[in-house]
């Protein structure tokens, strides 16, 4: 093996090898190094951020699911008073109609009652009227003769005896 | 689809093998006696480094990129061409410089008068009373600066498109992002830990991609690649050294208190505290030779199946060479990666050990 002279690859190696390392510190790794470090916190960053973005988008969501279920039964009790309201009110209105149709009812009675009571009234006089007039005209007849006069006296007079 | 990969393949095999149907044609065109086919000398030639980059051979001449040699010699510094050695590699052609004369043994250069001295013995690499120092940007050197160039031009453009893109990142920001973050995340903070890894990110990067690339040109077997940087033991073991120095430099007490005053007997501390320094080097060791082991052995068998043709001297053989050649390149593929890997992850780990904290 032809190795040459050692001290002229060893010389060299070393003058080469350090002048190369230094270059390369310098013009290579320093900015290389720098920059796959930089690249590789900003992609660590922004996928903390994406992760971040996904959690608020996930709060977002549920908040708007929460708003919704609100609002949903929110509307739920509005149309539950609404049908409230409205059976209150018919059911007011019947027993509006029921008491004044009861009212009426009452008054047309009470007219009907003293109506009745008066047309009685009117017609009790009549048959008074008319019963006396019967009765003059029947005792008329009876006490026409003197007989029957007698006779009457004494019937009147037998039963008051009895009396 | 089928069509267009069995070319691929063949081309790959012929390109593979298309450098030594020249090597052996130069005996013949020079009219000599065949030359014996050495392997061992062909792998160790690839594998080895040299002062030119040998591109290809036209008519017996070889081709190559001649890079400077240079010198520190006892008068001072030399620069010249390697071409003037003009392909001399056994101590033949003197080079004349100024006051110094040289000649190259090997691809090692000696001053002449005292290359004339030297025994079988002497002549070696580490015998520096009889050369002058070497300093040459050799093949594994210029693959090395051309390496860097490729990675500093790559990281600076993705680095630029960064600046432009702030959104997820694209082209080739977003081919090498992921290998970025797989040192961060897989190597860098399970063994250092989360707070203290961003300090080292930048060595771990550096040498994870160096590594990486260095071993990948060494799998490309024309010019400009084809360098055995990474199977070189003195590339990893700067490398290895670089490790070892920032991990003994960013001990802590606790990582101090276990190498000086381990959890044992105080009897023991003469045995213990030597075992816990070789401990120390012996991390970075095994970085250093498993890195250059791994690289240098695959090259090898590569080298050795393709030099099967010419040990068996038959062109029938190159099917089966070229399919081996071709599964043990995919599998070199693989171990580029995974050295560059295991290198990174041992020095992370070894510094982490460095800077953790106390757990007893």
């Amino acid at each position: 093996m032809n190795l040459i002279a050692p001290e002229s690859l060893v010389f060299w190696t070393t003058a080469i090898f350090i002048i190369f390392f230094f270059l390369l510190k310098k013009f290579a790794w320093k900015p290389i190094l720098g920059a796959v470090k930089g690249r590789e916190d900003s992609i660590n960053k922004a996928l903390m951020s994406a992760e971040e973005a996904r959690r608020e988008i996930q709060n977002l969501k549920a908040d708007n699911e929460r708003i919704l279920h609100e609002a949903r039964a929110e509307r739920e009790d509005m149309l539950k008073d609404a049908r409230d309201i409205r059976n209150k009110i018919i059911s007011d209105a019947k027993e509006e109609a029921q008491k004044q149709s009861h009212n009426m009812i009452e008054a047309a009675k009470s007219a009907i009652e003293s109506e009745k009571k008066s047309a009685m009234i009117e017609l009790k006089n009549h048959v008074a009227e008319l019963s006396l007039d019967i009765a003059e005209k029947v005792v008329r007849g009876e006490l026409s003769n003197k007989d029957k006069q007698l006779e009457l006296v004494d019937s009147l007079l037998g039963k008051s005896t009895l009396n | 689809m089928i069509a267009k990969k069995s070319i691929k393949c063949l081309v790959t095999v012929i390109l593979a093998v298309l450098p030594f149907f020249s090597f052996a044609q130069h005996g013949n065109e020079h009219g000599e006696e065949e030359i014996e086919f050495n392997a061992s000398d062909l792998i160790n030639g690839h594998i080895g480094d040299s002062h030119e980059f040998h591109m290809f051979d036209y008519n017996g001449e070889a081709y190559s990129f001649y890079l400077p040699v240079i010198l520190w010699t006892d008068n001072g510094l030399t620069v010249f061409s390697s071409k003037e050695f003009h392909h001399d590699n056994s101590g033949h052609h003197v080079v004349e410089k100024g006051d110094n004369s040289f000649v190259r043994d090997n691809e090692i250069i000696y001053y002449t008068d005292k290359y004339a001295t030297l025994t079988a013995d002497t002549k070696n690499a580490f015998n520096f009373d009889a050369r002058p120092l070497d300093f040459s940007i050799t093949k594994n050197v210029f693959s090395m600066i051309f390496s860097a160039i490729i990675l500093f031009l790559l990281f600076f453009a993705v680095a630029k498109s960064y600046k432009k893109n702030d959104k997820a990142p694209k082209g080739l920001a977003g081919f090498m992002e992921p290998l970025i973050t797989f040192v961060r995340d897989d190597i860098a903070i399970p063994n250092i830990g989360e707070h203290k890894y961003a300090k080292f990110m930048p060595y771990l990067l550096t040498i994870f991609f160096f590594i990486w690339i260095n071993n990948l040109i060494g799998l490309i077997p024309f010019f400009p690649f084809s360098s055995n940087l990474t199977g070189n033991i003195y590339f990893t073991f700067v490398l290895a050294m670089i490790t070892f120095i920032i991990t003994t430099l960013s001990g802590n007490k606790t990582y101090w208190k276990h190498i000086l005053m381990p959890p044992v007997p105080k009897a023991l501390y003469p045995i213990m505290v030597p075992i816990e320094f070789i401990g120390m080097l012996t991390k970075p060791f095994a970085l250093m030779i498993r890195l250059f082991a791994n690289i240098t052995a695959g090259h090898i068998i590569i080298l050795s199946l393709v030099s099967l043709i010419f040990i068996f001297k038959t062109p029938a053989i190159a099917p089966v060479t070229g399919f081996f050649v071709l599964f043990m390149s995919a599998l070199e593929l693989l171990v580029a990666a995974l050295q560059a890997y295991v290198f990174t992850l041992l020095s992370a780990l070894f510094i982490g050990q460095a800077v953790a904290e106390d757990h007893h």
